[in-house]
C-alpha cells in the first residue's frame, strides 16, 4: 500500500499526483504513439475508433457521471457534429475552422437541450433526450436538401493545413491529439469550481442551490460541453466511416454511448478509455468467438445486439461499478492481502428511496 | 410501407461504403457493431413496426372523393385503435411503475414475445383462438412473475438509472431469443376474423380493428375490477403508495412485486396478441414500445386511465398527421407531441413527482 | 432595520397555512433560536428565508436588501448559509469536496479558464484550499478529509453540513436542528462549535432546536412558533416559562 505524504495543495490539485502516476502515464503515451509502427492498419483503424468513442464516451461522462443528467439521446449530437462538419467541409471551409463549427453548433444543440430539460429529471428526462434523438434522426432522414437523407452524404478528405489525411496512422494521431486535448480539459473542468459545482447538483440539487449554484446554468453548461465534446467526435467519427447516412446515429449508438459509461464505470474518467476499449473491441472478440459456436447460434444476425443486452444486464446485476469499480477491488485485494474482507464493498440494501419526490 | 422501403434503400447505398471503410481488409461477419453498416438490420428491422401499424388499412389512402367527413372519422377509428395498442403497453409500463418505480424498457419486447406465444399456440398448434389467447397469457404471465423474482428484485433500490440500463439490456436479450427461436422472418397471424370488415355508411371498421377495440376495454374492465375489489388488487395499491407501510401491515411486497410484473406481462401478451393481425410478428416489433412511452409520459405515468388516454391522443394525432401532413411527420408526431408535453408539464400531465423536502 | 428582518411572513401548501403571519427580527452578532412542536413552520421558515420556498405574503429583508422572491442561489452570495434538518450533503464526495462546493460564490475565474487550468485559476483554488483547510482545523475534521460522505457516521456529517456553510463564509447562519440525531457528547461540541462560530467568526446564528439545554446555554434570544404562528418571543427563560408555549408543548387544551 502506498503511503503519500503531501507537503502541498498542488499535489492534491495536479493530474498526476506521483512518480508512479507520471511513470505509468508515460508509458501508456509511448505506447499510444509508438503503435503505428507495430499494428496493421486494420487493428490502427481499430484503435482509432475506440479513441473516437472515448471522446464521445468523455462527453458523456461528464453529464451522466458527473452531472447526474442521463442523456438517452447522445447519438443526436453525434450526427450533428459529424453532418456539420462534412457539410462545411464540403462548401469549402478549412477543415480546422470547421471541427470548430461542428463543436460549436453541437454545443449550441446541447444547450438548447439542456435548457428545455431543465426542469425534467430522472425518468422524464431520459424520456425527453430519447425522443429528442428520434426527431433528430428522422429531421436528417427527411431533409433531403441538406443532408442527402437515406442516399446519404459522402464525407469530403480530410486535411490539415493542406496536407490530406490519407492514411489511417495519420487520422490516427489525429484523433489520439484530440483526445489527451479533450480528457485533459474535461479533467481540467473536474478539479475547478465548475466541475464540482455539476457534481453538486448530481448529489442534491437543493443544496447546490443553497451553497450558491445556479442550477439551472450549470446544468445547461454540463449538456452543451457534453454535446460540444460529442460533437468532435461526430466530425472524426464521419471520416472513419467516409459516407454518412441517419442510420449510423440511431437509438442503438446512443445506448452504447451510455453502455460505454456503464460498464466502464459511472463517474470515472478512467472508466470511459476501459468502456471505449470494450466496446470497440467487442464485436472483434465475437468474431473469434463466433468459430467455436454452432453454426445456427453463429449466424444469427441478432447475435451481437443480445450479446450487448446480456453484458449490460450482467453488469448492472454484478458489478454496477463497472470495470474501474472491480479494478479498485482487485487493488484493495492485494493491498490489503490477507486481511481482505468482501464485506467492505458490499453494497447495502436499502428500501426503496422513492425518486417521485425531488 | 414507406420507412420499409427506405430501410432497403439504405441497404444497398450502404454496400459501397463498407468496403470503403475498411480499406479491402477481408473480415466476413455481416454483424459488426463497429461499423454502422452491422446495424443495418437492426434498423430496418424497427423502421418496419415504428411506420403506422394499420397504413395498410387507413381509408384515407383509398381515392374516395368528396367525403371529408367519413374520411375523418375513418382516420379517427384507425388512431383510436392504434391508440388502444400504445395505451395498452402503456399500462404496463405505468402498473410496474406504479408499484416499483422501476420503468421497463422492455415492455415493447415483453409484447413481442407475447404475440410469438400467440402466434405458436394458435398459428402452429392450431389452439382455438381465445384458447390461445389465454394461455398466451396466462405463460407470459408466469415469465413475467420469474423474470421479477430472478432478475429485478436484485436491483430493487438502485439508482432509476440502473434499472433502466437493465431493462434495456433485457429487451435486446428477449430480442436475440426471440430472433433464435422464432427467425427473423416476419409472420403472418391467423385470425378467425382476418380479413373481415364491418361496413357503418362510408365508414369500414376492420374485424381486427373491433377485436382491438373491444380487447382493450374488455382487458381494462378486468383490471378496474380487480384493482378495486380484490384483496390483492388493494394490497397492490397501498404498496404503490407507500412500500415500508405496506411491509409494515403485512402486505408481502416482495410477491406483491413479482405479480405486478406478472400483470404487466399479462397485459403485454394480451397487445401482442391484439396487434399481431394487423402488423407482421417478428422480433423488431417491440420497437413501438417507446412511441407508447409518449403515451405513459402524456398520460402522467402514474394512472391507468391517463395511460389509455395517452395512448388514444398519440395514435389519433399519428393517424391524421399520416394522411392530412406531408410524408414523415408521422413519424415525427409520438416525439413531437411527447416533448411539447413535457415542455409544458415537466412533470408529466398528472403529476405524481413532488419536491424534496428538506 | 434589523439585520435579518422577517415581516408578515406567509405560505400556504394546499390548506394548510404552513407559515402564518410571521414577524421578528434578529439582530446582527446574537444567536437566535427558534423552537416549537412538530410540524410548527419552523423548517418551512428557513426554507422561506433562504429563498428554497417563495412566499405567498410578507418580506424578508437581510442586511438592508429586499430578498423576499430572490432565488437560493441569489441569496447565498449576500452572506445567508444554512444547513438542513435531514443532512443535504454530496454523498459521492469526499469531505474535501463538499467543503470546496462550499466554496463556490468565492470563485472569481469562468468555466473557460477552467477548461484550459490557467496559472490564475491554480492560485485560486490554492487559496480555496486554505481557507478550507481553516474549517477542517476549527471543526476537527482532518481525519476525514478525504472519505466520502456515504462513509461517514450521522455525527461526523453533521459536522461537515455546518463546515460546508462555513466555507461560503456567511454573515448570518442558518443552522436546522444542529444537534438532531447526536449524543450528548457530540451535542455538546456542536454547542461550543455554534458558539465559537458566533464569537470568534462572528457569525449572526439563527438556528432551529428541540434541544432546550443547548438553547439555554448558547441562544440570546428565542421565538417560538405553533402551528405557523408565533406564540411567544423573549429570552431562554420567559419563553419556557410562557403558558402558550408549555400548553403547545404538552397539548393542554
Amino acid at each position: 500500500m502506498r503511503f503519500l505524504f503531501k507537503t502541498h495543495y498542488n499535489q492534491d490539485i495536479d493530474h498526476l499526483k506521483h512518480g508512479g502516476d507520471r511513470f505509468w502515464y508515460g508509458l501508456l503515451l509511448l505506447l499510444v504513439v509508438a503503435a503505428p509502427a507495430a499494428l496493421d492498419t486494420f487493428y490502427l483503424g481499430e484503435l482509432n475508433l475506440v479513441m473516437i468513442y472515448a471522446i464521445a464516451g468523455v462527453g458523456l461522462m461528464l453529464l451522466v457521471g458527473y452531472t447526474g443528467q442521463v442523456c438517452m439521446g447522445h447519438a443526436a449530437f453525434l450526427a450533428i457534429g459529424a453532418y456539420t462538419h462534412s457539410l462545411l467541409l464540403g462548401a469549402g471551409v478549412p477543415f480546422l475552422l470547421s471541427m470548430i463549427a461542428a463543436v460549436l453548433v453541437s454545443a449550441l444543440v446541447g444547450a438548447g437541450v439542456g435548457w428545455i430539460a431543465l426542469r425534467m429529471t430522472g425518468l422524464y428526462l431520459v424520456i425527453a433526450t430519447l425522443a429528442f434523438a428520434m426527431l433528430t434522426e428522422q429531421t436528417i432522414s427527411r431533409a433531403e436538401w441538406l443532408t442527402g437523407g437515406f442516399r446519404g452524404l459522402s464525407v469530403p478528405q480530410a486535411s490539415l493545413f493542406g496536407l490530406p489525411l490519407t492514411e489511417v496512422w495519420q487520422r490516427y494521431y489525429l484523433t489520439l491529439v484530440l483526445l489527451v486535448v479533450v480528457l485533459i480539459a474535461a479533467l481540467n473542468i473536474l478539479r475547478s469550481s465548475t466541475g464540482r459545482a455539476m457534481v453538486a447538483i448530481r448529489d442534491s440539487e437543493i443544496s447546490a442551490e443553497s451553497v450558491g449554484i445556479n442550477v439551472a446554468v450549470y446544468k445547461t453548461l454540463a449538456f452543451a460541453l457534453s454535446a460540444g465534446i460529442t460533437g468532435l467526435a461526430g466530425a472524426l467519427f464521419a471520416h472513419r466511416l467516409g459516407y454518412l447516412s441517419p442510420d449510423a446515429f440511431t437509438f442503438l449508438i446512443s445506448l452504447q454511448l451510455l453502455l460505454m459509461v456503464v460498464v466502464g464505470g459511472v463517474g470515472s474518467m478512467r472508466g470511459v478509455i476501459y468502456g471505449a476499449l470494450f466496446i470497440g473491441f467487442l464485436p472483434q472478440l465475437l468474431a473469434i468467438a463466433r468459430d467455436t459456436l454452432p453454426r445456427q447460434i453463429a449466424q444469427a444476425p441478432g447475435l451481437e445486439p443480445g450479446i450487448f443486452g446480456l453484458i449490460l444486464v450482467l453488469v448492472i446485476l454484478f458489478e454496477p461499478q463497472g470495470i474501474f469499480g472491480r479494478w479498485l477491488k482487485i487493488k484493495s485485494y492485494f493491498q490489503l492481502f490477507p486481511l481482505y474482507r468482501r464485506a467492505t464493498h458490499k453494497r447495502q440494501k436499502t428500501y426503496m428511496r422513492t425518486e417521485r419526490l425531488r | 410501407m414507406r420507412a420499409l422501403s427506405a430501410g432497403s434503400c439504405f441497404a444497398e447505398a450502404s454496400q459501397p461504403r463498407r468496403d470503403r471503410s475498411r480499406r479491402g481488409l477481408a473480415r466476413s461477419d455481416p454483424l459488426d457493431a463497429s461499423e454502422p453498416g452491422g446495424r443495418r438490420r437492426l434498423y430496418s428491422a424497427r423502421s418496419k413496426t415504428s411506420i403506422d401499424i394499420l397504413g395498410t388499412r387507413t381509408a384515407g389512402r383509398e381515392p374516395v372523393e368528396g367525403i371529408a367527413l367519413s374520411q375523418l372519422l375513418q382516420v379517427l377509428i384507425n388512431g383510436l385503435a392504434v391508440g388502444c395498442i400504445y395505451g395498452l403497453i402503456a399500462l404496463g409500463f405505468v402498473l410496474v411503475y406504479k408499484a416499483t418505480e422501476m420503468v421497463n424498457f422492455a415492455q415493447g419486447d415483453l409484447m413481442m414475445l407475447g404475440a410469438f406465444f400467440g402466434v405458436t399456440l394458435i398459428g402452429d398448434f392450431g389452439l382455438p383462438w381465445l384458447l390461445g389467447l389465454l394461455l398466451a397469457v396466462l405463460s407470459l404471465a408466469v415469465f413475467g412473475y420469474l423474470l421479477d423474482a430472478f432478475v429485478l428484485r436484485r436491483v430493487l433500490g438502485e439508482p432509476q438509472f440502473a434499472i433502466v440500463m437493465l431493462t434495456i439490456g433485457l429487451g435486446f436479450v428477449f430480442r436475440a431469443v426471440a430472433g433464435l427461436v422464432w427467425g427473423y422472418d416476419p409472420q403472418s397471424f391467423p385470425t378467425p376474423y382476418t380479413g373481415k370488415t364491418l361496413r357503418m355508411g362510408e365508414v369500414v371498421v376492420s374485424y381486427e380493428n373491433l377485436t382491438i377495440l373491444l380487447g382493450t376495454f374488455f382487458l381494462c374492465l378486468v383490471l378496474f375490477l380487480f384493482f378495486r375489489h380484490t384483496r390483492l388488487g388493494i394490497g397492490m395499491q397501498a404498496t404503490s403508495q407507500n412500500q415500508l407501510a405496506a411491509y409494515y401491515v403485512g402486505i408481502p411486497v416482495k410477491r406483491v412485486f413479482s405479480l405486478v410484473w406478472a400483470i404487466s406481462a399479462g397485459v403485454a401478451a394480451v397487445a401482442g396478441i391484439l396487434l399481431a393481425p394487423v402488423s407482421l410478428v417478428q422480433p423488431g416489433m417491440g420497437f413501438i414500445g417507446i412511441k407508447a412511452f409518449a403515451a405513459a409520459v402524456i398520460g402522467g405515468f402514474g394512472s391507468i386511465p391517463g395511460a389509455l388516454l395517452g395512448g388514444w391522443i398519440i395514435g389519433i394525432s399519428e393517424q391524421v398527421a399520416g394522411v392530412y401532413l406531408p410524408a414523415g411527420f408521422q413519424e415525427m408526431t409520438a416525439y413531437g407531441i411527447l416533448i411539447i408535453a413535457l415542455v409544458l408539464r415537466p412533470e408529466g400531465l398528472f403529476a405524481q413527482v413532488q419536491r424534496k423536502k428538506v | 432595520m434589523s439585520y435579518l428582518a422577517v415581516e408578515d411572513l406567509s405560505i400556504r401548501f394546499g390548506g394548510i397555512k404552513a407559515v402564518d403571519g410571521v414577524s421578528f427580527g434578529v439582530e446582527e452578532g446574537e444567536v437566535f433560536a427558534i423552537i416549537g412542536p412538530n410540524g410548527a413552520g419552523k423548517t418551512t421558515l428557513f426554507n422561506l428565508v433562504s429563498g428554497i420556498y417563495t412566499p405567498d405574503g410578507g418580506s424578508v429583508h437581510f442586511a438592508g436588501q429586499d430578498i423576499t422572491s430572490l432565488p437560493a442561489h441569489r441569496i447565498a452570495p449576500l452572506g445567508l448559509a444554512r444547513t438542513f434538518q435531514n443532512i443535504e450533503l454530496f454523498e459521492h464526495a469526499t469531505v474535501l469536496q463538499n467543503l470546496l462546493i462550499g466554496r463556490h460564490i468565492h470563485r472569481k475565474s469562468h468555466a473557460l479558464s477552467h477548461l484550459l487550468f490557467l496559472p490564475s485559476v491554480r492560485r485560486e483554488e490554492l487559496e480555496h484550499r486554505r481557507r478550507v483547510e481553516d474549517v477542517i482545523d476549527l471543526l476537527e475534521l482532518a481525519h476525514y478529509r478525504e472519505q466520502t460522505i456515504a462513509n461517514l457516521p450521522y455525527g461526523v456529517r453533521k459536522v461537515v453540513e455546518v463546515g460546508r456553510a462555513l466555507c461560503l463564509e456567511p454573515k448570518l447562519l442558518l443552522l436546522d436542528e444542529p444537534t438532531s440525531g447526536l449524543n450528548p457528547e457530540e451535542s455538546e461540541d456542536m454547542g461550543f462549535w455554534i458558539e465559537d462560530i458566533n464569537r470568534d467568526l462572528g457569525v449572526t446564528i439563527i438556528m432551529v432546536a428541540h434541544d432546550m439545554g443547548l438553547v439555554s446555554r448558547v441562544a440570546g434570544r428565542v421565538l417560538a412558533l405553533n402551528e405557523g404562528r408565533v406564540l411567544a418571543q423573549g429570552s431562554p427563560d420567559e419563553v419556557q416559562k410562557n403558558p402558550d408555549v408549555v400548553d403547545a408543548y404538552l397539548g393542554g387544551e
